[in-house]
């Protein structure tokens, strides 16, 4: 299931506008790693790329190569919709279709695929998602019911099912739990924690705490003013990088000592 | 432009073997199927004889079909979906494009042979000669060129006010559960609602009830055509006051400024290149009803620029009076039909482009 | 807002304590009644709107209301001319407004398709630096005047139409709505039908384009990261969020084919039965608006106090299709769409958008001021997401 990500000098542009530069850096599977860095610095464009999102906004594009375990995304021939059934997404804030019920929900992205599912199949397929969101015992009553009568905490984990619903190798986040009060925060964090046992999991993050808490690796971005490119700096393990970074700039990030 | 220009931008490097590649077609492949369409379907129209509509339509069912197939043999099924749903879609714009193109091309070929100077500037209608006793049509539309600019002129005189003033009273000083807000609310909705021509009745009935029997006038259309505007004023005034940011008002109320002074000196020239643009679009609206004015002020050939008294001609009553209503010469009626309608979308389209330059010039610099 | 503006005489100068104040109160005395009277002139313009409702309504009741009551085959106002033979006035405006709503239904059901495909090619598919030009292409159609259209649909959609015609019928003849005999001169039914829809393209046009440029762009975003090709996330998340705004534009759009006149008036030959027939020259159900456009000259009074009570009636079934059609906004749209505006760009409410078919042009302006600011700041979005994390 989980999948090995290489990022080989990869540079993000919006139109013109260099974005992110050179990136490099190879993400293990079955790892939590966590993109940190100051607003703007580029690290959620940097995800994007991951599962060619980016390409949503107009004028974006790169410049590199990803690999997922040796694919190349960006090789021609690559059928961005493809990539993004095997990267999922989860975004900043839950988006759950406000129109379909929390089990049509889970089941929204694999019904595009496969034409008819039994519906016993269908059952055991959004048990198992919303169980695996840790979600399923408080809504295992009330599937029906539409998902945006959920709290925002239950929301995001929703998404989350239906992220995993179609089975992907690897789980980008965007800031999952940023729109979150810091119980269902706590939820969602226990959560990566176990699907870390079976997905890939890439999480960008503004509370360094979190990073801490969540990721076995971490990656600092930064950017060197308005107009300029951000960049990665710094990526290590998340102990190294919190207790003895190498670089100046990381240190005085996650000190505080930062702007 | 997300699905296909982005993997071709330079990649030098041939594929490896590579999981997430499926198969798809080349990135043209939608102009290499239109041309393909185009060809099939002459050539099928050839042998049955050839005609440029069916070959169009024919052309758009190849097109759809034959990428449909095309796309589910190498793709797949969801991609020849969302392709051939494309293709619909487009082709339902395109579809749109020629009774535009149609429309236009009819009406300045109608009426470019009639539009001279003569017909601009002189008093036009049917002239009894006694001595050969016959009639001759004199081509003109002078007196429809005053009449619309009167009949309009004067709607616009009343509608403007009103129509600002009632926006003004809704954005600013309505409260929005108020009652009288709700209901002038709903009953600019039910305004925008009435179908032209029962404005013309209305102010049809008003004119005979007030002046007496055949109360024809230019005013009285102008009436006609005010209940038809100030919705359309009220509406777009109301759109524009509400895009003006309330922190503006805010930080001018806690300058201690009036209420009136926010409103004539900070909201109004905020919002005011969309205004005017609202305004002109909303004479240009009505610069075309036919049917309100046609009831109101009835149609003459003579030359009336009284607007209180007597029928009164207008462009688009002109046009379609004379080819509903022909004289003795009926190509010279149809021929200053055509004229009128053509001299009616210049106007329109001038008044069109004014509102389009005010809305690009004059918009302030946070409404771009 | 009324508060805030009586708080200010008390606040405006206890907030800035330190400033010198000068001549605060001479232009606050000079302010109040320019103040007074202008507020009393927009609250009167806005009454002023009730005045002139309430007369349309009244006017034409009491112009209306001697043919109403009236016996037309014994009143000899009304028992010749073009009100000969019905008994009363129900029995003459009846067949009218069976016309009325038919020609509105074909046009609907030619002209709603290709407008939602339209509004979705232009907010969805075309290229973002098109969508606002191809958008303005659409809303010029809402500018050529209704006698040009009808001009036009005499010489150019009428001759078009007639090998059409011909093959419906010969095809599909079993249907009523194509029995025969088929009309050799292209006055029918269908051709004023398919000039009907062409006219109401565009506001079914620009009110669906609105509404499917405020689709959230999570919830597209989430479609697309599952995997969604564009059409499925079409499917997926626009579709949904735009089904009642769809409906009430489409009712809109039936709305304005109620009242158009000079479409049918100089097109169709018609009479005042009722028919389903849409290809002959001798059975076609004549609408109210045009029945009044084509008999109000040459009738005398009382007979035109029956066309008023006829007009009375299309304001009357336009009022009622109007109404539902803001009832199925402000009762589906409006608090959902209100809660969940989550995308970046402010949103107007959607009740808003129904200007659009009085004055769809402005919309569309601002739409395409919308569409370039999107542009322009689509390019940072993800850096003013990123900034706005916190909030």
């Amino acid at each position: 299931m989980s999948k090995r990500i290489n990022v080989n000098d990869l540079d993000v542009y919006y139109s013109d506008f260099l974005a992110v530069e050179g990136v490099n850096m190879t993400i293990e599977p079955r790892t939590v790693t966590a993109f940190i860095g100051p607003s703007g610095c580029g690290k959620s464009t940097f995800l994007r790329t991951l599962n060619r999102m980016h390409e949503v906004i107009p004028g974006a594009h790169v410049d590199g190569e990803v690999y997922i375990d040796g694919d190349n995304l960006y090789a021609p021939g690559v059928d961005p919709v493809s990539v993004r059934r095997q990267v999922g997404m989860v975004f900043q804030r839950a988006n759950p279709f406000p129109t379909m019920s929390i089990r049509d929900n889970v089941l929204a992205g694999v019904r595009l695929n496969s034409k008819r599912m039994s519906k016993s199949d269908a059952d055991d397929l959004v048990e198992t998602s919303l169980k695996g969101a840790n979600l399923w015992n408080e809504v295992k009553d009330r599937l029906h019911l539409p998902g945006s009568g959920l709290s925002g905490g239950q929301q995001q984990r929703l998404c989350i099912a239906r992220a995993i619903a179609v089975a992907p190798d690897i789980l980008l986040m965007d800031e999952p739990c940023s729109a979150l009060d810091p119980i269902s925060t706590l939820a969602i964090e226990d959560l990566i924690e176990e699907l870390k046992r079976e997905y890939t999991i890439v999480i960008v993050t503004h509370n360094m705490q979190q990073a801490t808490r969540v990721s076995d690796k971490t990656a600092f971005f930064n950017i060197a003013g308005t107009g300029k490119p951000g960049k990665l700096i710094e990526y290590d393990d998340t102990a190294t990088i919190f207790t003895k970074p190498s670089v100046q700039a990381t240190e005085d990030y996650v000190s505080g000592r930062f702007g | 432009m997300s699905a296909t220009a982005i993997p071709n931008s330079r990649r030098p490097r041939g594929p490896v073997p590579n999981a997430l590649t499926s198969a798809q077609l080349p990135r043209f492949v939608e102009l290499y199927t239109l041309l393909a369409a185009l060809a099939v379907s002459a050539a099928v129209l050839a042998m049955i004889g050839f005609n440029i509509v069916g070959w169009l339509v024919l052309t758009a069912v190849i097109y759809l079909v034959g990428l449909g197939i095309l796309s589910s043999v190498v793709e797949n099924r969801r991609k020849a979906t969302d392709r051939v749903i494309r293709g619909v879609v487009t082709i339902a714009f395109l579809l749109a494009l020629i009774p535009l193109v149609s429309t236009l091309v009819t009406v300045i070929a109608g009426g470019a042979p009639a539009l001279t100077w003569d017909f601009i500037t002189k008093t036009g209608g049917s002239v009894f000669n006694p001595q050969t006793l016959k009639v001759t049509v004199v081509q003109g539309a002078w007196q429809a060129i005053v009449g619309t600019l009167i009949v309009t002129g004067i709607a616009a005189v009343i509608s403007i006010p009103i129509g600002i003033l009632a926006a003004i009273y809704l954005v600013e000083y309505a409260q929005p559960t108020q009652w009288m807000a709700r209901t002038v609310t709903f009953l600019v909705d039910v305004m925008t609602g009435i179908p032209s021509i029962v404005a013309g009745l209305f102010a049809f009935s008003l004119f005979t009830l007030i002046v007496g029997p055949k109360a024809f006038s230019g005013f009285s259309a102008s009436v006609a055509l005010s209940v038809l505007m100030i919705p359309i004023v009220i509406r777009s005034t109301e759109e524009m006051l509400k895009l003006v940011s309330n922190d503006l008002r805010e930080a001018s109320f806690a300058l201690g400024v009036t209420k009136f002074s926010t409103i004539v000196r900070i909201v109004l020239p905020t919002a005011i290149a969309g205004i005017i643009t609202g305004v002109m679009l909303a004479i240009s609206r009505v610069i075309g009803e036919t049917a309100p004015i046609f009831i109101a002020a009835s149609f003459t050939d003579n030359f009336n620029a009284n607007p209180f008294s007597g029928a009164m001609q207008t462009l688009p009553v002109m046009a379609y009076s004379g080819y509903k209503f022909p004289s003795q010469d009926i190509a010279a009626s149809y021929q200053s039909a055509w004229g009128a309608a053509l001299l009616l979308v210049i106007l329109v389209v001038i008044l069109n482009l004014i509102a389009r330059i005010v809305a690009r010039v004059f918009a302030p610099k946070g409404l771009r | 807002m009324k508060s805030l503006q009586d708080d200010r005489v008390g606040t405006g100068s206890s907030q800035r304590p330190g400033s010198p104040n000068k001549g605060a109160g001479t232009a606050r005395v000079k302010a109040r009644p320019a103040d007074r009277i202008f507020r009393f002139l927009s609250t009167g313009s806005a009454g002023l709107i009730m005045v002139i409702l309430a007369g349309v309504a009244l006017f034409l009741i009491i112009k209306a209301g001697p043919a109403i009551v009236a016996n037309w085959s014994t009143t000899t106002d009304l028992s010749g001319g073009t009100t000969h033979g019905f008994s009363s006035f129900w029995a003459y405006v009846g067949p009218l407004i069976w016309g009325t709503l038919f020609s509105a239904l074909i046009a609907l059901v030619l002209g709603a398709p290709v407008a939602i495909g339209i509004a979705l090619f232009i907010s969805h598919y075309a290229p973002r630096r098109l969508a606002g030009v191809l958008g303005y292409l659409v809303d010029l159609l809402a500018a050529v005047p209704s006698v040009v259209f009808g001009l036009w649909g005499i010489f150019v959609i009428r001759p078009f139409l007639i090998p059409f015609q011909d093959w419906l019928n010969q095809y599909l003849g079993w249907i009523p709505l194509f029995s025969g005999p088929v009309s050799r001169t292209g006055s029918t039914m269908l051709a004023g039908g398919v000039v009907l829809a062409v006219m109401i393209l565009p506001i079914i046009t620009s009110i669906s384009r609105e509404i499917f440029l405020q689709t959230p762009r999570l919830h597209e975003e989430a479609a697309l990261a599952l995997g969604s090709t564009k059409w499925e996330m079409v499917k997926l998340a626009v579709f949904p969020y735009a089904r009642s705004g769809i409906v009430s534009a489409t009712l809109l759009g039936l709305g304005r084919a109620l009242g158009e006149t000079m479409a049918i008036a100089l097109i169709m030959s018609p009479s005042l039965v009722f028919s389903v027939q849409m290809i002959t020259d001798t059975r076609n159900s004549q609408t109210i608006a045009a029945n009044i456009a084509l008999n109000f000259p040459e009738s005398n009074d009382l007979q035109r106090d029956g066309l008023i009570a006829t007009g009375l009636a299309l304001f009357v079934i336009s009022f009622g299709v109007n109404f539902i059609a803001r009832l199925v906004i402000a009762r589906t749209g409006g608090p959902r769409r209100a809660k969940k505006s989550a995308r970046l760009t402010p949103a107007s409410d959607a009740t808003s958008l129904l200007t659009a078919d009085a004055a769809e042009s402005p919309v569309s302006i601002r739409s395409e001021q919308a569409a370039r600011d999107a542009e322009a700041g689509d390019e940072r979005t993800e850096l003013a997401a990123e900034q706005n994390e916190d909030r």
